[in-house]
């Protein structure tokens, strides 16, 4: 599903998030990305998600160069992606319903669609019943959960989660990782950015650690090291 | 993976999916126009002022026309007779003219009377005495019906007089309005300069507008593409916004020019008729208020497509 070869990214800025990296994930997986702070974990889903492009080597995502996704492609290639971000990224003016119906609106769903998958979506996450309020009035865990509803009411083929437990308490912090684990069971490619070595290693799933962008291991799926 | 994101869909869902998309577009439009009164208010009222300028003086133009063509019409024409028609043939040529249907009255003018005017206008009084024989021809002042004519009539009645057989020439009494006309021909050009740097104007506020609304709504517009979002999803509501900035400008306008030309028309009256003219002030006709509106919405239309094609590109990731 995801295949990345001798992929460079350097940012305008002159730093070098990733070097060489080549990795595997299969259709259907459910894969960690850890590693240290500055590591590239970001970085490596920015890419994934066409928020940022690489600068050297070759990403297929789904059969689909990266390369070639240029200009009016590039918005249905993200439909069928879902993302999760570090910092939430949440419209502060709108509701929470509001906020988790944007995928489907700009793709031009009719109403009933959207009330429909957006109330199912909260109801996975648990918050069905604050989708009239505002993101404001949520507490850090209950925002990260409406960003996770908004990654997967579109149902995307692809669900990656930049630091989805970061303001989690570990029980909610485990709870979140077995939601992403549901979607991954009815099919959805999921790939998570985590620093959360424990955790992370109790969900016994791939494990791709990065140090200063380059892959350090890429550990396989029974919760070895 | 693609093939997701384009359902198969019949003509019909289409063509409702499409205008659905649009009306949502232009109700999130005016919904943004009315959670921000003061800031709409504000250019609303500046592009208001911007076109009800051009239109006022469009319309103080066009009411100076009427008045000019109206005088025009009134002035008298003088038709020199040829100095060889006899005094007789003179008064059967003005009788004959006075049965014309476009003449309402026609005095003859001998070529005593002629000098004797002369003598008194002019003040040459004594050089003329020294002549010995009168060189003035006779001539005949014809006062034309003026609800006759209009546009090239009086043209082409004065070219008809000019083709008399005993006329030499004809002219009309108005250099005075001639000289109006020119003037108004001059006013006219500097109203349309006026108008197109005001449109101008209208253009640079409409975008400034818009180029606000899109740095406030940054972080919408980044989250919206994040997601799919087509360019043309992210362009519509700015696009409609700086049309019923547009449009709501022109109406504003509109009323401030009727409210003007109410204010005047009681004065306008009460001078022309101390003239003793019919004479009233016209406002924008209909035609001229769609006009107005269309140009309105036009000029929206452009501003923010200017706006959206120069600061969407910032924004835009990748
Ligand atoms: N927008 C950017 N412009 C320039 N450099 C960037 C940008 N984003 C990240 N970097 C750099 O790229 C490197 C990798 O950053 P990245 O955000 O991928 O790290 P990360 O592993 O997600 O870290 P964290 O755990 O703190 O989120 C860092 O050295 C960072 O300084
Ligand atoms: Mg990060």
């Amino acid at each position: 599903m995801i295949h990345f070869t001798d992929v460079h990214m350097r940012y305008t800025s002159g730093a070098e998030a990733l070097k060489r990296v080549n990795l595997s994930i299969d259709k259907g997986a459910m894969a960690f990305v850890t590693g240290r702070s500055g590591a590239g974990k970001s970085t490596l889903l920015r890419l994934i998600a066409l928020i940022e492009r690489h600068t050297r080597g070759q990403i297929i995502v789904n059969g689909q160069n990266l390369e070639r996704v240029t200009g009016r492609r590039i918005p249905l290639y993200r439909r069928n992606i879902g993302f999760t971000f570090q910092e939430h990224r949440l419209l502060y003016d709108r509701t929470v319903f509001d906020n988790v119906a944007l995928p489907l609106v700009v793709s031009g769903h009719r109403y009933q669609d959207i009330r429909r998958r957006v109330q199912a979506a909260l109801d996975k996450v648990g918050l069905l019943e604050k989708q009239k309020h505002l993101p404001i009035a949520l507490s850090g865990g209950e925002q990260q959960r409406v960003g996770i509803a908004r990654a997967v009411v579109h149902r995307p083929a692809v669900l990656l989660a930049d630091e989805p437990t970061g303001n989690l308490d570990p029980i909610l912090s485990w709870d979140t990782m077995k939601l992403f684990e549901q979607f991954n069971q009815v099919g959805v490619t999921v790939v998570i950015a985590s620093h959360d070595l424990d955790m992370i290693r109790r969900m016994r799933k791939p494990i791709i650690t990065l140090r200063e962008g380059r892959i350090l291991t890429s550990a396989g799926g029974e919760g070895g090291e | 993976m693609t093939a997701r994101a384009r359902l198969p869909m019949d003509p019909g869902r289409v063509v409702t999916a499409w205008l659905s998309q649009h009306i949502q577009a232009l109700l999130y439009s005016a919904g943004q126009m009315c959670r921000n009164p003061l800031g709409s208010l504000l250019t609303t009222a500046v592009i208001g002022i911007s076109l009800a300028l051009p239109a006022a003086f469009y319309l103080v133009l066009a009411n100076s026309e009427r008045v000019a063509s109206a005088w025009g019409g009134a002035a008298r024409v003088t038709l020199f007779l040829k100095m060889d028609v006899t005094p007789e043939r003179a008064q059967a040529l003005a009788t004959s003219l006075r049965g014309h249907p476009r003449v309402l009255d026609v005095r003859v003018i001998s070529p005593d009377e002629a000098l004797a005017e002369f003598r008194r206008a002019s003040g040459f009084g004594d050089a003329i005495e020294q002549l010995e024989e009168n060189p003035l021809p006779a001539a005949l002042l014809i006062q034309p019906d003026n609800a006759r004519f209009g546009g090239t009539a009086m043209e082409e009645f004065l070219a008809a007089m000019r083709a008399l057989p005993e006329a030499d020439t004809a002219q009309f009494d108005r250099q005075w309005v001639q000289r109006l006309v020119a003037l108004l021909n001059i006013l006219h050009r500097a109203v349309l300069i006026l108008a197109a740097l005001l449109a101008l104007a209208v253009l640079l506020i409409i975008g400034n507008t818009i180029r606000l609304s899109i740095y406030n709504r940054r972080t919408e517009i980044e989250i919206n593409m994040l997601f799919g979002a087509t360019g043309a999803f992210i362009q519509r509501p700015f696009l409609y916004s700086g049309i019923l900035h547009g449009l709501v400008g022109a109406l504003l306008a509109w009323l401030l020019v009727s409210g003007a030309v109410r204010l005047l028309q009681g004065p306008v009256a009460e001078l022309a008729g101390l003239y003793a003219s019919e004479f009233v002030l016209h406002g924008l006709a209909a035609e001229n208020v769609v006009k107005l509106l269309g140009i309105g919405g036009v000029l929206g239309w452009v501003g923010s497509w200017l706006a959206v094609q120069r600061h969407l590109r910032d924004i835009t990731p990748l």
